[in-house]
């Protein structure tokens, strides 16, 4: 990265080369990201099809492998049907408003340490505010669209991801308060020491309520009911057709990665290797079980299964049990937990430090 | 002019021309969004302030939870457009009072000796913003903290008890009991013999 800066400040004016730079870095983070909400649809059709004892696709390329690929140019060249008497502007504004968040919020996550475009010392707190703008885009997709189905499911998403906040929000001050910062960096450093230092022996409680909320707050199954295909045909997403619907997908599996890194970030260690410095000595292994992204990368698809496992496995949830599951379950687990974790750091009782 | 400076300018001039799209907009929900954009773009300029938490929580407080609801509402409610502008020329007059008086007591609040100086130079801060905003705000403040938080929940469980009302004859469902019902509670496993299979077919002949 530094010699890149060096080239292309021999011959570019300053802010320039450091403008170019980050484009660059966020290209680099875009790219894979994207082909990994492709290939994540690809292995959802695939592990809910073995676990349904089906094949899923297996047609397009070899063993099915190029099937996202042939959706993406299918959704590319399909025709956009604005409906009558919608709101144009909203309609074409909601897409955007959902995926802008979910892209944003990856500029403040770690994938190694020192491996994050911006390194913001109120990250977590920045990723809660920008994943709560993710809302707008369904709710406004519902209004523009004139039609009673999508309305409705945005009155069902906004009811669902504002209780569910809530919870997640109060998941994260447990995080905050163990590592004591906001950093994600400093929060998976301090979870060093190997398995034994992660955040989810402590958290184990908060650790199954950020991860419920978080399925919540992504509208997937088994609460999906902004989309409840039985009840009110495809919710929110019922009028757009082509590359405008792509958008809402997109959004969906982004926000799906991010909430399984975060997961990995927040409670599993994130980059750290679970074995310490066990291997530290020996050449190759120290490599394969010492601290590095692909422990990242392992835990993110862990956790991005779970998602899939979900969806196979339970029923939807009923819409008043959605709501009775956020405040009355998960809400005061948390504040008990809060409240334990902080009598433990008032008296010094930190066994995980 | 320093890129600091225009990315002030170009935030300013977002967010007051959203901030006139507010009261111009003909419908509703569009007025609702002209109000996130204000909100969000004088987020962005309190973190150009290196006000980084103020920001952050402006945006996760006000666009993420208080627009929601607000636009949540605004759907459900079927406003005539029409209507809504009625009399606005018979009130612009009071309008205008109204909008000269705060400009004016503004301009005096600003013209005082308390903000008539000259602006001082950020102290570093040796500790990032969150953590000294909560330090200052559970030591030095705690009490009128912790009062405001109290007068939030009476506010809280008031509006609540104003609006609660209890019908009679409405069916519920007591999700709790549905949740915590187990098969042996609704299924009967009923063991009997089986029975012969003897001439069925004349039977439906007949």
């Amino acid at each position: 990265m530094e010699t890149l800066t060096t080239f292309l400040n021999s011959f570019l004016p300053e802010g320039l080369s450091a403008f170019i730079v980050i484009m660059l870095k966020i290209v680099a983070i875009m790219l894979p990201l994207i082909l990994a909400v492709a290939y994540t649809t690809f292995a959802e059709r695939k592990v809910i099809g073995y676990m349904q004892s089906r094949m899923g696709p297996n047609r397009v390329g070899p063993k099915g492998w190029l099937q996202p690929i042939a959706d993406t140019v299918k959704l590319m060249f399909k025709e956009i049907i604005t409906p009558t008497k919608s709101s144009k502007v909203v309609f074409f504004i909601a897409p955007m408003l959902a995926l802008a968040p979910a892209l944003a919020v990856w500029s403040v996550i770690p994938f190694w340490d020192g491996g994050v475009l911006a390194n913001v010392n109120a990250g977590l707190l920045l990723i809660l505010a920008v994943n709560s703008l993710d809302v707008f885009g369904i709710i406004l997709a519902g209004w523009a669209s004139n039609s009673k189905y999508a309305i409705l499911s945005s009155l069902r998403v906004g009811a669902q991801v504002v209780s569910y906040e809530i919870a997640m929000g109060f998941a994260l001050v447990g995080v905050l308060m163990v590592s004591g910062s906001l950093n994600l960096t400093e929060i998976v450093k301090a979870q060093g020491g190997g398995l034994l230092g992660w955040n989810v022996f402590p958290l184990c409680g908060l650790f199954v309520v950020f991860f419920i909320s978080g399925v919540a707050e992504t509208n997937r199954a088994p609460f999906d009911v902004a989309e409840g295909e039985s009840e009110i045909v495809a919710g929110f997403h019922v009028e757009y057709s082509g590359m405008a619907f792509a958008l809402f997908f997109l959004a969906e599996y982004a926000s799906m990665i991010l909430i399984s890194t975060l997961t990995a970030l927040l409670f599993f260690g994130g980059w750290l290797s679970p074995f310490g410095n066990t291997f530290a000595d020996t050449p190759i292994l120290s490599f394969i079980f010492g601290d590095g992204f692909h422990w990242l990368l392992l835990k993110t698809m862990f956790f991005l299964f779970c998602y899939l496992w979900f969806r196979a496995t339970f029923p939807r949830y009923r819409y008043d049990q959605i709501m009775r599951l956020g405040w009355k379950i998960l809400i005061p687990v948390t504040l008990v937990w809060i409240f334990g974790i902080g009598i433990a750091i008032a008296y010094g009782w930190q066994p995980w430090l | 002019m320093t890129l600091e400076l225009f990315i002030f300018y170009l935030f300013a001039v977002i967010t007051l021309s959203s901030a006139v799209g507010v009261v111009t907009a003909r419908n509703p929900v569009y007025a609702a969004l002209y109000l996130i954009l204000a909100f969000f773009t004088s987020a962005a300029t309190w973190v150009l302030l290196e006000a980084e938490f103020l920001g952050v929580v402006l945006v996760l407080v006000y666009v993420g939870a208080v627009m929601v609801l607000f636009l949540f509402v605004i759907m459900m409610l079927d406003i005539k457009i029409d209507t809504l502008k009625e009399g606005m020329v018979r009130y612009l007059p009071l309008g205008l009072l109204v909008a000269v008086i705060v400009v004016a007591e503004m301009i005096f609040v600003m013209k005082s000796s308390t903000f008539d100086r000259a602006i001082p130079e950020p102290a570093p801060l040796s500790i990032d913003n969150t953590k000294a905003l909560g330090e200052i705000l559970y030591t030095e403040y705690m009490y009128p903290f912790e009062i405001a938080a109290v007068i939030l929940v009476v506010a809280i469980i008031a509006a609540i008890s104003l609006t609660l009302r209890r019908r009679e004859g409405v069916k519920k469902q007591n999700q709790g009991e549905q949740v915590r019902t187990r098969k042996s509670d609704r299924l009967r496993v009923v063991k009997m013999d089986s029975e012969k299979r003897t001439s069925t077919r004349q039977e439906e002949r007949s």
